[in-house]
């Protein structure tokens, strides 16, 4: 396979060069963090005064990590390290509670982050030749404008579509001879279904690759986007208070996505102790930006669950790949030693029509074993007055989830408004078993 | 004459029953005929009342899951052989019973018996020809 390279040198850097350009970036990270309100305090707890005090990565650990509530108490300067005059732009999230969080970019920083994902869409192939149709939403979300930047960088001649619309992206592909789109799976699932209404067939577009992002999925997902568009489908992760999309990237081989490791040191942490995970073992992914000076980032929980290859990929590169985001911590449920996400039941009961929007995740101890209920408030309007059609409705719910996470689940069907909502949002699992 | 059943979903939870009945009760509203189907975690109780709309405005209104469905109520001798009679017009002529439950009183000295066929209008028109007397809305009301 040829495997194309941004930046040879640095992507396939030996391990011990790789560890000498984090050190030298994280003491400079550390310089820069000392100028934030935020992180003076942070790391004078750590006994850290200066950039001196950080002698080898291991030192690493003495910091303290940064959570995603800290940057909302934060909000808004209290992480910024440069002058305002510096700052070339501004990306924030309005985030589910209501209290956003505001990452500031320095020319320099934009910079970097635009060549990191330069080289994520090149290993993948993509060329100055290409045409790249970016379906991210623009505007706050750095999925639109960072990825927008970096196919700039590569040279694609860039349509910054955004999202939605989809009729129109789908004559846009067609009209400028789309071949390479940023794209979340779901919605890439979704425009197939459209192309008929938009009167274009698909051997009317030229599509080659698509760049899914933005939301975790399976590898089967992506399996099916590949077979019903026939393209190559390449995983990607990111998040703002890393810079963006681009942190790490599937290259040619696509199993799994290189981490930049001269931009960013990830670690693996078990979520419960704050302590490494043994090598390759799955925990809370945990990363520094080692190249982001106006708004530095010092071991930033992700909450999202993953694990490092510690095998090397074929394609010669020497950042290590991480997995596909297995789940939240916030959310895992382990039942009988599986690993379960009500995001996965939801999945299964949300498209069931005679389902309204509440569900219950209940589990409790039976002898040894752990067994799961799921309880569902029917859609009243869907009702019939008959017994056997909610039977069957309490079959066809047990046997989607049976499939879809392995265990079997207790289905029962509630009334409307049954079940408990607490201070207006739902809560969604009950966890009955006895604490260790 | 087709009358109007309610269909309550029940789940299965202490004290659902009795919120039904005392509601509509509240409300002034009498039940005639009541039959409860059961299954392990849910029931679906299944009503025929006087007042038929307020009864159904009434348990939406209290976030009850309530459906209606045509039903027919028939007057049958009560003596042996009287259901016997009724069941073989149904055989005779094709009328399917999904299925069928008795009143809680009594108004005559026939028995009253809810039926819920297949097909209502074909069951109806059925009953009419052969001179069947089945129950009036009217009569539900007044009973
Ligand atoms: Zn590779």
């Amino acid at each position: 396979m040829d495997v194309p390279f941004w930046n040879k040198e640095i992507e396939t850097a030996d391990r011990s060069r790789l560890e000498a350009i984090q050190l030298e970036r994280l003491r400079e990270t550390v310089g820069w963090a000392l100028k934030t309100p935020f992180y003076q305090k942070q790391l004078r707890q750590a006994k850290i005064s200066s950039a001196d005090d950080i002698r080898s990565l291991a030192d690493l650990r003495k910091i303290p990590f940064t959570t995603k509530d800290d940057l909302r108490l934060n909000f808004p300067r209290g992480l910024l390290a440069v002058d305002m005059k510096d700052v070339v732009r501004i990306h924030s999230s309005s985030g589910t509670t209501g209290i956003p969080t505001v990452i500031y970019y320095s020319k320099e920083d934009i910079d970097n982050w635009t060549d990191m994902l330069a080289r994520c869409l090149f290993s993948t192939g993509v060329t100055s030749r290409d045409v790249f149709q970016n379906m991210m939403t623009y505007g706050m979300f750095t999925g639109g404008l960072g990825m927008h930047y970096g196919a700039e960088r590569v040279g694609m001649a860039v349509i910054p579509m955004g999202g939605g619309n989809t009729k129109r992206q789908i004559k846009t592909m067609k009209d400028f001879g789309t071949t390479a789109i940023h794209v979340t799976p779901s919605y890439l699932l979704h425009i197939h279904t459209k192309l008929e209404e938009a009167e274009v067939k698909r051997e009317d577009l030229v599509l080659k690759k698509a760049f899914t992002g933005a939301e975790p999925h399976s590898e089967d997902i992506r399996k099916k986007i590949e077979r019903i568009w026939n393209i190559d489908a390449y995983n990607s992760y990111g998040l703002s208070e890393l810079n963006g999309p681009g942190v790490a990237f599937e290259c040619v081989y696509k199993n799994d996505m290189h981490l930049w490791e001269d931009g960013y040191i990830v670690e693996i942490i078990d979520p419960d102790t704050g302590e490494p995970v043994r090598d390759g073992d799955s925990g809370e992914v945990v990363l520094t930006n080692l190249i982001r000076r106006a708004t530095p980032m010092l071991r930033y929980r992700t909450r999202d669950l993953a694990y490092l290859h510690t095998d090397p990929c074929p394609c010669g590169r020497t950042h290590r790949r991480l997995s596909r985001i297995m789940g939240r911590t916030d959310d895992m449920l382990i039942i009988n030693g599986i690993n379960l996400f009500p995001s996965q039941i939801e999945e299964v009961v949300m498209r069931i029509p005679e389902v309204a929007t509440n569900y219950i995740i209940q589990v409790e101890k039976r002898g040894d074993l752990d067994h799961l209920t799921v309880k569902v408030e029917i859609y009243p309007k869907l009702f019939l007055g008959d017994p056997s059609q909610l039977e069957a409705l309490k079959g066809r719910i047990t046997e989607e989830l049976r499939s879809a996470i392995i265990l079997h689940p207790t289905v029962e069907l509630h009334e409307p408004n049954s079940l408990p909502v607490s201070e207006g949002k739902a809560k969604r699992v009950i966890d009955l078993r006895p604490k260790e | 004459m087709k009358l109007t059943q309610i269909s309550v979903f029940l789940e299965n939870r202490k004290g659902r029953l009795y919120d039904v009945c005392s509601l509509l009760g509240k409300t002034g509203i009498n039940i005639r005929a009541l039959t409860i189907a059961e299954t392990e975690t849910f029931g679906v109780l299944r009503i025929v009342v006087d007042k038929s709309d307020l009864a159904i405005q009434t348990l939406r209104k209290n976030n009850f899951v309530a459906n209606l469905t045509d039903v027919v109520a028939i007057e049958v001798g009560d003596k042996p052989g009287g259901l016997a009679e009724i069941l073989k017009v149904f055989a005779d002529n094709d009328v399917n019973v999904e299925y069928m439950y008795g009143f809680v009183e009594k108004f005559s000295d026939n028995a009253l018996l809810v039926f819920r066929f297949e097909d209502t209008d074909n069951a109806t028109k059925i009953l009419a020809d052969k001179g069947v007397k089945v129950v009036t809305r009217k009569e539900i009301e007044g009973l």
